[in-house]
């Protein structure tokens, strides 16, 4: 295992301070019997529990890591691939890429088009509010990065304007449950790859307005609309020093609003079927999401209402280092089910690689048993390698 | 997909057009295009037939005129619609399309569909008030749907037939113009 930094280095290095997992403690954990070991089973992990959580699997697991190894290069070499490290050059019949889908922030195109005076904050410089200087700040993206951040901004006093594109709306609990429960013991977390209806949508699902606190409090558009944020649609564009704003965002409320009340509709139809019903409070729905009155659809950046943006419009995956062409047109890693379509590479941890839990902790274990399993087979010479033809034959 | 539904959008197709762009993004780059002539006052004939797509020039069976022109209350002839309901005709049209195509791909049997459209507009900013506007302020559709399917899935077939809109989309995000004398 070769590790840029140390084990659990995005954990240690790329979150902000106030960060705690979406999932509950009883929710993390990971094989070889590695798991949450406190007494409060539904709290919520810090960047720190977690880095402790991942040391812990490290050294039970005797795990063979290579830290403080950079890989610089992945590329074919005779039957399997030549991998290039900060640390020289490993040759493997197999690789896995465990690297991940979060390696780089996206940032809007026009950027650079945001006058100098405003600071420019991705997640993974952003600690906490302390760092940004005093007076308004854009938040870019409603997702849960998005949604946490403009909380804790706009408590730190620093009016926040958050811009508004597609989302997921969840309560954090719901009949008495998390919701992170529901989603496990329904089965929409175990639903798998190939039966999901519609794969590539289900990859790029933006992640859930949700956050982990003591209090399990939802944290969704109508409660930062309460606490003084203000809603836009979502940033289109900067004009002459102008952000412009989308004006259908009615829309991506009522999107998220039916997709939450579908997802509650499908929760209670189980219950019932479970004859959970009496053991669980009764059914509620949220309230709509409200509609400002006059959502602004055009911001002046060259003023002094807008100090800070702060990108949080999701995350890319890095693929610079590998020198085989398994990518989309899009930079995204051709796959089925982790078997990448070049013998001997696999993935692991990517958006419903398997299944729909796939990126959470301890989804990865179900994925990971039956991607090595092929592995396996394939370094056993159980399947045939696909012929790759040579590029040098005219 | 139950084969009994039929709202006569050809959904395979577009499926199918969907998958062969993924892998040939050139293809899927399109031009339309319009052309217009000044009659006389305010009246113009813009005149639409052929677009770019797939690669190549593409053509309409038949080439389509649009009369243009304010109406009397504007002091004017009223020899077709003013140009800022152009918008509404395109708008309205984009989505009830819309509604169709989502009906069809969930297997909903549609009735009858009706939209309603109404966009507010303060002409004081097109007549030189510099602190008004020049287009709409807002714009509201209604829509009434006869169809089998629960209110719920209407409101999902309404909200994601805007997620998919070209004209929605072109109206409510700003969009680039470039416009230039030859």
């Amino acid at each position: 295992m070769v590790e840029r930094g140390e084990p659990a280095n995005s954990w240690r290095h790329e979150r902000w301070d106030s960060l705690r997992l979406l999932t509950p403690n009883w929710q993390s954990r990971l094989p070889a019997g590695v798991g949450y070991e406190g007494d409060d089973p539904d709290g919520y992990m810090t960047a720190t529990d977690v880095v402790e959580l991942i040391e812990r699997f490290a050294s039970r697991t005797r795990a063979p890591v290579r830290a403080q190894c950079n890989v610089t290069s992945v590329r074919h070499a005779d039957d399997g691939y030549l991998v290039t490290t900060s640390q020289g050059e490993v040759r493997a019949r197999a690789v896995v890429l465990a690297s991940g889908a979060c390696n780089r922030p996206v940032v809007a195109g026009f950027a650079d088009a945001i006058p100098e005076t405003v600071q420019q904050l991705t997640p993974f410089a952003y600690r906490n509010p302390d760092q940004l200087p005093a007076g308004g700040v854009l938040v870019v993206g409603a997702s849960a990065t998005g949604v946490q951040l403009a909380a804790e901004l706009q408590r730190s006093g620093r009016p926040v304007t958050l811009s508004v594109g597609e989302h997921v709306r969840l309560p954090r609990t719901y009949r008495g449950r998390d919701v992170m429960w529901w989603m496990d013991a329904s089965g929409v977390w175990d639903q798998r790859h190939d039966e999901v209806e519609d794969l590539t949508r289900a990859r790029r699902l933006p992640s859930p307005q949700l956050v982990g606190t003591p209090q399990r409090a939802t944290l969704d558009l109508n409660v930062l609309s309460a606490m003084g944020v203000e809603l836009v649609g979502r940033w289109g564009s900067v004009r002459d020093g102008q952000a412009l704003f989308s004006g259908g965002l009615r829309n991506v409320f009522a999107l998220a609003d039916l997709k939450l009340r579908r997802l509650l509709d499908g929760f209670d139809e189980w219950a019932r079927g479970a004859c959970l019903d009496q053991e669980l409070d009764p059914p509620e729905r949220s309230a709509p999401t409200e509609v400002p009155r006059s959502p602004r659809w055009r911001i002046d950046l060259r003023g002094e209402e807008i100090r800070t943006v702060v990108w949080a419009t999701g995350f890319r995956p890095d693929y610079r280092w590998l020198d085989v062409p398994v990518l989309d047109a899009k930079g995204h890693l051709r796959h089925d089910g982790g078997v990448v379509e070049s013998p001997g590479l696999y993935a692991l941890g990517l958006p419903v690689l398997r299944r729909r839990k796939s990126t959470f902790i301890y989804g990865i274990e179900d994925d990971a048993r039956e991607v090595i399993d092929d592995l396996d087979g394939y370094l056993a010479g159980r399947r045939p390698a696909q012929l790759r033809g040579d590029p040098t034959c005219a | 997909m139950p084969t009994a539904v039929d709202n006569g959008v050809n959904v395979q197709a577009l499926l199918d057009a969907r998958d062969a762009l993924a892998g040939a993004p050139e293809a899927a780059q399109f031009s339309w295009r319009a052309t217009s002539k000044w009659q006389n006052g305010v009246h113009s004939t813009t005149t639409i037939q052929n677009f770019f797509g797939l690669g190549e020039e593409q053509s309409h069976k038949t080439e389509t005129v649009f009369d243009a022109d304010h109406p009397a209350v504007f002091a004017a002839e009223d020899n077709g619609i003013t140009p800022i309901e152009y918008l509404l005709v395109g708008l309205s049209s984009c989505l009830i399309g819309g509604v169709a195509s989502v009906a069809q791909n969930r297997g909903i049997q549609l009735r009858s569909v009706e939209a309603t459209v109404e966009g507010s507009h303060d002409i004081r900013g097109i007549l030189g008030d510099t602190d008004v506007r020049n287009g709409y302020n807002d714009i509201k559709v209604n829509f009434k749907i006869d169809a089998d399917a629960s209110e719920q899935e209407i409101e999902a077939l309404v909200a994601q037939s805007q997620k998919r809109s070209a004209v929605f989309d072109a109206l409510t995000n700003p969009t680039e113009v470039t416009v230039t004398v030859a």
